[in-house]
């Protein structure tokens, strides 16, 4: 397969008696902004946590551009240029917005220090819309702020694969036009995106393909139009006789 | 790049000068104030040692009173075949590769392991030391007789000083302090951006624990007669978490504004009433948590934020500052 | 075999010291480092009622165990559930609970110092000797051991089978999910701490009738229990029980193969190895 960066191959993980990634597929290419929805706890945030090390799978394979990464800690994973936001956002309260920023590209996929690590600091607070506000004390932002915040730090690693936990969630239409555009302009950058969603609006305007799972299992993969109206699909948002 | 900032010159400059007059206290007293001083140095490197790993981390660690006891031990073990500076060195080392153990084994989990884990460490290392005294059927007390005095001590413990100083500046403008701090934030996201946390908080734990047994080794011609039960002394532990905590551990001369006091108070308690040592540890820990729960640091940072704001509130309402 | 049998009478006391323990970091999520002083001050309650009045330890309890009831609810209510309700995160809690018993363990200690001394104290209760599979074993551990077995029955009875225990046992799951479904997570905190007083109280007065106590050793308990409580897995009372008859075996094991001195050690060993192999504890199901 050319083109793939991201390869998922029966990627399984249990907790207890509960199966909540059941051997699970897809594919993402480069360049590519993938849409990974279905009803709450239908395992996408776990699917996440396995792509990005918090979790390990059970079994199955999980490859980044042909390394394998599924079994490897986090930090190992983030290192090879896999960087996240999280579904409750998480910034760090006592470090500055610029340090937030720059946490993101010491340790990660590309390491910047010192002089370097300021300036991008200041082009990614810019990028995100968050110039200027480099020395705020980080608890004084915003909801959506903290999102942009939580964005600039995966972006300042430079990483191969961008994985956005519900970033869109909780905004109001103002702010979810912003935060689109915002999404659409880094894809544009040409980096590689998964993004888990509930915003529809979103995901019809900004995917390029949808991977849709119910109950841990992917139910319906491909091009947005088609998958949106696909039955099982609608079936299992709208409630089937298994929802 | 910048190497140091106006701020940083002049603390550096205040620190100097504050560590040099230390150093001079000898040509003025030779009785209690030195001994006191040696007191207040000794405290000041250790809680400073522990802070630099306990600060950031948020583990709190009792394994002081083991890194200590080795590096005391290494010292009344060789004093009769090596030089005191190379003793004192491999105090040091010995130290540094128990806590490498000890944080391997232990970092891993959440901070209650830990704490339990190295509150028996020292009574762990004492009863094997004890027994392997007595199945090579050596005596348990050791003497350590040498030409040191309290001053000689002073002067290695303000060299101390300034090293632990020094290297903690080093480590806060390091990519490990960066780390450090990302780490007592929010350890998942700290791992999600690359950072080995592992790892991180086990180098953080051995440069902490090599410096105490340094200052462990200095120490041990103080005692001139050591035993296992007297070397690995836990309460020594728990006055280093009560003073650095007191003081408070976000800057790195935190730690010293809880050693001064304390140690005085309990130079004062320990020849007053020394029966009540125990009672008084307690009731600071109790007082530490209920009323200074940052520390010294804290309460004097919350005060200077009060009073900025008790400003605001007298200039909106068109007043004068007082 | 005599080390067999002598561990297992051991580990009956440090089993309820661990149940004890356990309850209080299980359901109140305050990991109590005072608890071994409690121990001693049973100890010491045990000794001058049995001195003065003449009441026999093992019926010491009905007085003993109430009385620290009494007093671990008011240390709860007083002292640590201001902390509970100030803390922003439960790692927050955890330093403050840990600096506060710590705190307790050293002022009651000092107390104790300076009401009943630090000398070694022991009494005589049922000395002598019973003979169990052809060898002699003192009557007041083997007593002791049947006294705890006892108590741990009617704990787990009232836990398993009754609805304030099942009520706990929610809390212990999930305290959010607890009040939901209408629990008093404060109250059944409460409660549970202060049970866990009053089961490590009792192990106190038993522990008193045959092992030589003083004022200053119940920080040794405080780790052993801890020691098992994690062995066992946080809040398992079977595990705790099965783990504090392991540690009692290696602890004889130990004293009596190798060197009596090496207790800790032995204890030691045993954590690591748990702490190394399964973190969750001997029976702990792993959760991420």
């Amino acid at each position: 397969m050319s083109g793939s960066l991201l390869s998922v191959s029966a990627a399984r993980r249990a907790f207890g008696g509960l199966v909540a990634v059941n051997d699970v597929s897809f594919e993402v290419k480069d360049g590519e902004l993938l849409g990974l929805i279905g009803p709450n706890g239908s395992g996408k945030t776990t699917m996440l946590n396995l792509i990005s090390g918090a979790i390990r799978p059970n079994s199955g394979m999980i490859v980044l551009g042909g390394e394998t990464i599924s079994g490897l800690p986090a930090h190992r994973v983030a290192r090879l240029g896999v960087a996240r936001t999280f579904q409750l956002v998480r910034v760090l309260p006592t470090l500055s917005v610029e340090e937030n920023v720059t946490a993101g590209g010491v340790f990660g996929h590309i390491r910047v220090w010192g002089e370097d690590a300021h300036k991008l600091a200041h082009a990614l607070l810019e990028r995100v819309g968050l110039g200027g506000r480099a020395g705020t004390p980080t608890g004084s932002l915003t909801y959506i702020d903290q999102k942009r915040l939580e964005l600039a730090r995966a972006l300042a690693s430079n990483p191969r694969l961008l994985l956005l936990d519900e970033w869109l969630a909780g905004l109001n239409p103002s702010e979810l036009r912003i935060g689109i555009q915002l999404i659409r302009d880094i894809r544009n950058d040409g980096r590689t995106i998964i993004m888990v969603e509930h915003v529809m609006d979103a995901i019809r305007s900004l995917c390029d393909r949808v991977v849709v799972m119910s109950s841990g299992k992917t139910i319906a993969d491909g091009d947005v139009g088609a998958v949106l109206s696909d039955p099982a699909v609608i079936r299992a948002y709208l409630g089937g006789e298994n929802a | 790049m910048r190497l140091l900032s106006a701020s940083e010159t002049r603390i550096g400059v205040i620190g100097a000068l504050g560590l040099a007059s230390v150093a001079m206290l000898p040509l003025l007293d030779q009785g209690y104030t030195l001994t006191l001083t040696v007191n207040i140095m000794l405290y000041v490197v250790l809680c400073t040692a522990w802070a630099l790993f306990s600060g950031p981390t948020h583990y709190i660690s009792l394994a002081t009173a083991a890194f200590y006891g080795l590096g005391t031990y290494a010292v009344a073990l060789g004093i009769d075949i090596l030089p005191f500076p190379l003793l004192v060195l491999i105090g040091a080392l010995v130290a540094g590769v128990v806590a490498g153990l000890v944080g391997v084994a232990t970092l891993r989990l959440s901070g209650v392991y830990f704490v339990i884990f190295t509150l028996g460490l020292a009574e762990l290392i004492r009863q094997v030391v004890t027994w392997l005294q007595s199945e090579m059927g050596s005596s348990l007390g050791l003497y350590v007789l040498t030409d040191l005095r309290e001053q000689h001590l002073l002067w290695m413990l303000t060299g101390m000083a300034a090293l632990v100083y020094v290297a903690g500046w080093l480590i806060n403008r390091s990519r490990l302090g960066f780390a450090m701090r990302i780490i007592g934030n929010d350890e998942t996201v700290a791992r999600h951006v690359g950072i080995d946390t592992a790892l991180a908080k086990v180098v953080l734990f051995i440069i902490s624990g090599t410096i105490i047994g340094a200052v462990g080794a200095i120490l041990a011609p103080r005692y001139s007669y050591i035993t296992p039960t007297g070397a690995f002394n836990s309460m020594i532990s728990f006055q280093v978490v009560i003073m650095a905590l007191l003081g408070g551990v976000h800057r790195l001369w935190g730690p010293l504004l809880g050693v001064i006091p304390f140690t005085i108070l309990f130079d004062q308690v320990s020849s007053r009433f020394p029966n009540h040592t125990s009672l008084v540890v307690g009731l600071a820990f109790i007082a530490i948590v209920y009323l200074l729960p940052r520390g010294v640091l804290g309460f004097f940072a919350d005060l200077a934020s009060l009073r900025r704001r008790f400003r605001i509130v007298l200039v909106e309402d068109g007043k004068a500052v007082p | 075999m005599s080390i067999i049998i002598t561990g297992l009478l051991l580990g009956g006391t440090y089993a309820l010291i661990a149940v004890g323990l356990t309850l209080q970091y299980g359901v109140a999520r305050i990991m109590n480092l005072a608890n071994g002083e409690n121990l001693v001050f049973a100890c010491f309650m045990a000794l001058w009622l049995f001195s003065t009045f003449g009441i026999n330890p093992v019926f010491g309890i009905v007085l003993i165990a109430p009385a620290s009831f009494v007093l671990s609810w008011a240390i709860y209510r007083f002292g640590l559930k201001p902390l509970v309700n100030r803390a922003k995160s439960r790692g927050q809690l955890e330093v403050d609970s840990i600096l506060v018993t710590f705190g307790l363990m050293f002022a009651f200690q000092g107390l104790m110092l300076l009401v009943f001394g630090g000398r070694d104290q022991t009494y005589h209760f049922l000395d002598m000797a019973v003979p169990i599979l052809g060898q002699n074993y003192g009557l007041n551990r083997v007593v002791a051991f049947v006294a705890a077995a006892l108590i741990a029955g009617l704990l787990y009875m009232f836990l398993y089978r009754t609805r304030y225990g099942t009520a706990i046992r929610a809390v212990a799951v999930d305290p959010v999910s607890a009040r939901l479904v209408a629990v008093d997570v404060p109250r059944a905190s409460a409660f549970a701490f202060a049970l866990g007083g009053a089961l490590t109280a009792a192990a106190g007065a038993l522990l008193s009738s045959y092992y030589t106590f003083n004022a200053a050793m119940g920080v040794t308990f405080t780790m052993k229990a801890l020691i098992i409580v994690i062995m066992g897995g946080v809040g398992d009372i079977r595990g705790a029980i099965i783990a504090a008859l392991l540690l009692g075996l290696a602890e004889t094991a130990v004293a009596s193969l190798i060197d009596p001195g090496l207790t800790i050690a032995a204890t030691y060993a045993l954590f690591v190895l748990v702490l190394l192999i399964r973190p969750q504890g001997i029976f702990g199901r792993r959760v991420s």
